[in-house]
C-alpha cells in the first residue's frame, strides 16, 4: 500500500453519459458506510483491472463535499490516450466492484482568500464542481470562468449556470469567445486567490500572465493532470531488489515498477506532488523529465527522477528503489 | 539586520523589484535608503507605477532622494498613525497585482504589514527590509498597553509602569513584541537597564 493512499472498496452505483465525450461515474462503499470526507479540489486514484494490466488514473471528485454517501467523478474519453479513459467508458458498468484510493487534495481552496477566482478549461471543470459546492455552502465569494470548445461540450455548464447564475461566465471556442485575461486579472480586489485547471497550455498562459501582472505565486493555484507520455521502451534496474524490468512504450516507469511487484509511493501520478521521487544510482543515456516537481538543477544533475511521468532513453538506468 | 532567535521573530529581506505595474512603498527614516538601493536594480520605468509613502525621521533626511526617483505619487506623513486612513483607503481600492514594499524600522514594517494582511495581502508576498533603529513596538502582557520605540532591556511600560522583559516573541496580529514583568516576585529588585535595541 502506498503512502497516503489507503484504499476504499467501492461499487459503481451509477454510470451517466453527460455528453459525447464525458461520462460520470458514481461510487458507493461496498459496506454501505459513508465515504471519508474530502475538501473541494481533492482527487482519488481509480484502479482499473484491465485484463492482466492494472491502470491507476487520478480523477477529481466532483460531488459536493457536504454529501459523502457517494463519490462522483467525470471522465473524458480520450481515443488516442493510453487507454484508461476508454476502459472507464467501455468496461465500467453499474454493479462493478472497484478499488479507489482515499481522497488526496493537491488543489485545495485557500480559505483565507477574500475572493476565489476560478478558471476552468474543458474537463478541468471537475474540481470546481466540488469547490463551488463547498464555497456556496459557506457563503464564499467566488466567480468561475469556464472555456469549452462548443456549448454541447460545456460539461455541467448548464448545472453551474442554474446553481450559481451570474457567478459563472462561459466562453465557447467555436464562437471565438476568449477570456480577456489581462483585464480579468487586473481588476480583482486585493486578497483574491486564483485557481486554474485545464489543459497545460491554458495553465501556463494563466500562470504566466498572473506573474507578470504582479500576482504573488502564493495566490495562484493550479491543477495539472498530466497523463504519462508514451515513448521508447527502456530497461531499468531496481537496486534494492536487483530486479531489471522493461518499461513499454505506453507504460509509465511507475506503472512498470508496480507491475514488477514493488509498491512505490505516489499521490498524483501527474508529476506535481513529489511523492514518487526516486534516486538515480547510475545511468548511461538521457532523461526525459516531464514532471513539475524537481528543480531544473535536479533535472540536470541526473540524480533524481519522478517515475510517474518521466522517461529515459539510453543504455542503462539503475534506480535506488 | 535583526537576528532570528525564535520562530515568531520576523525575518526581513532585501527589497527587490517585483513584476507588475503597481508598487506601493511605505518607509520611515533610513528605510528610504532601502528604496533608493533597490531603485538601482529596478528596470527602467519601474517608478512610473509606484507610490511612495514616507515618514521622515526627526532629522528630516532622505526626502530629496525619494523624490528624485520620480514616483507617480509621493506622500509624506509625520507618523504612522497619521498615514493610516490613507493607507487603508489605498488598499481597499487596490487590485491584485499591487505589490507592497516596506522599509525601515520594525515598528513601521510590522504595523504596515498588519494593515496589509487585513486587506488580504499574504505576508509572504510582501517585500520587507529592515533599516535604521532596532527600536521595538512592545505590548505589555499585563495591561495590554502598547509602548512605541522601546530601545532598552528591560523597559518600562508607558501605561502601567511595570518593568518589562522585552521578549523576542512577536505577534503579527498586534505588530508588537511581548513585554513580561521582570520582577514580579520582588518589585524592589531592579536589574540594570541596558540599551538593547539602538
Ligand atoms: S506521484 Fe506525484 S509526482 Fe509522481
Amino acid at each position: 500500500m502506498s503512502t497516503g493512499t489507503t484504499k476504499l472498496d467501492v461499487v459503481v452505483s451509477d454510470v451517466v453519459p453527460v455528453n459525447e465525450l464525458v461520462t460520470r461515474f458514481h461510487f458507493r462503499r461496498r459496506d454501505g458506510d459513508l465515504l471519508p470526507t474530502f475538501s473541494g479540489g481533492a482527487h482519488v486514484v481509480v484502479e482499473m483491472r484491465d485484463g492482466d494490466r492494472t491502470r491507476l488514473n487520478p480523477y477529481s471528485l466532483m460531488g459536493s463535499p457536504l454529501d459523502t454517501r457517494e463519490y462522483t467523478i467525470s471522465v473524458r474519453r480520450d481515443d488516442v490516450g493510453r487507454g484508461g479513459s476508454l476502459f472507464m467508458h467501455r468496461s465500467v458498468k453499474p454493479g462493478l466492484e472497484m478499488v479507489i484510493s482515499y481522497p488526496v487534495n493537491l488543489f485545495s481552496l485557500d480559505l483565507r482568500a477574500k475572493k476565489h477566482l476560478m478558471l476552468a478549461g474543458g474537463i478541468g471543470i471537475t474540481p470546481f464542481m466540488a469547490q463551488t459546492a463547498q464555497l456556496a455552502g459557506e457563503g464564499g465569494n467566488f466567480e468561475l470562468h469556464y472555456t469549452c470548445r462548443t456549448a454541447s461540450l460545456g460539461t455541467y455548464a448548464d448545472v453551474l449556470r442554474e446553481r450559481y447564475d451570474r457567478r459563472i461566465r462561459l466562453y465557447h471556442d467555436d464562437r471565438e469567445e476568449r477570456i480577456d485575461l489581462d483585464r480579468l486579472l487586473s481588476t480583482q480586489p486585493l486578497g483574491t486567490h486564483l485557481y486554474v485547471c485545464g489543459p497545460a497550455g491554458m495553465i501556463n498562459w494563466v500562470r504566466d500572465r498572473a506573474a507578470s501582472l504582479g500576482w504573488p505565486s502564493e495566490a495562484v493555484h493550479f491543477e495539472h493532470f498530466a497523463a504519462p507520455q508514451p515513448g521508447l521502451p527502456f530497461d531499468v534496474t531496481l537496486a534494492v531488489t536487483g530486479k531489471t524490468i522493461r518499461v513499454d512504450e505506453q507504460q509509465s516507469l511507475l506503472e512498470a515498477i508496480e507491475a514488477a511487484g514493488v509498491d512505490p509511493p505516489y499521490l498524483c501520478r501527474g508529476g506535481v506532488c513529489g511523492q514518487c521521487e526516486t534516486n538515480v544510482i547510475s545511468y548511461d543515456g538521457k532523461f526525459i523529465h516531464n514532471d513539475h516537481w524537481l528543480s531544473e538543477e535536479d533535472h540536470r544533475s541526473g540524480c533524481k527522477i519522478m517515475p510517474c511521468v518521466s522517461r529515459f532513453e539510453g543504455r542503462s538506468l539503475v534506480l535506488e528503489r | 539586520m535583526a537576528a532570528k532567535s525564535i520562530i515568531s521573530r520576523p525575518v526581513y529581506g532585501t527589497l527587490s523589484p517585483q513584476p507588475g505595474k503597481h508598487h506601493l512603498f511605505i518607509a520611515d527614516a533610513e528605510g528610504a535608503l532601502a528604496i533608493s538601493d533597490m531603485a538601482a536594480r529596478a528596470p527602467a520605468g519601474f517608478f512610473e507605477g509606484a507610490e511612495i509613502v514616507f515618514i521622515a525621521g526627526p532629522d528630516g533626511k532622505h526626502v530629496a532622494e525619494l523624490e528624485a526617483l520620480k514616483p507617480a505619487q509621493f506622500h509624506q506623513a509625520p507618523s504612522f498613525a497619521s498615514l493610516l486612513p490613507r493607507l487603508k483607503q489605498t488598499l481597499t481600492n487596490a487590485h491584485m497585482g499591487l505589490r507592497l514594499y516596506l522599509g525601515g524600522t520594525e515598528g513601521l514594517i510590522g504595523q504596515a504589514m498588519q494593515v496589509a494582511l487585513e486587506a488580504g495581502i499574504d505576508h509572504t508576498s510582501m517585500q520587507t527590509e529592515h533599516r535604521g533603529s532596532l527600536a521595538r513596538r512592545m505590548q505589555c502582557v499585563h495591561c495590554k498597553g502598547i509602548t512605541e520605540n522601546v530601545t532598552t532591556q528591560p523597559a518600562t511600560c508607558a501605561h502601567c509602569g511595570l518593568l518589562l522583559l522585552v521578549r523576542d516573541h512577536y505577534s503579527r496580529r498586534l505588530a508588537a513584541f511581548q513585554g513580561v514583568c521582570i520582577n514580579a516576585e520582588d518589585r524592589s529588585e531592579i536589574p540594570p537597564m541596558e540599551e538593547a535595541f539602538p
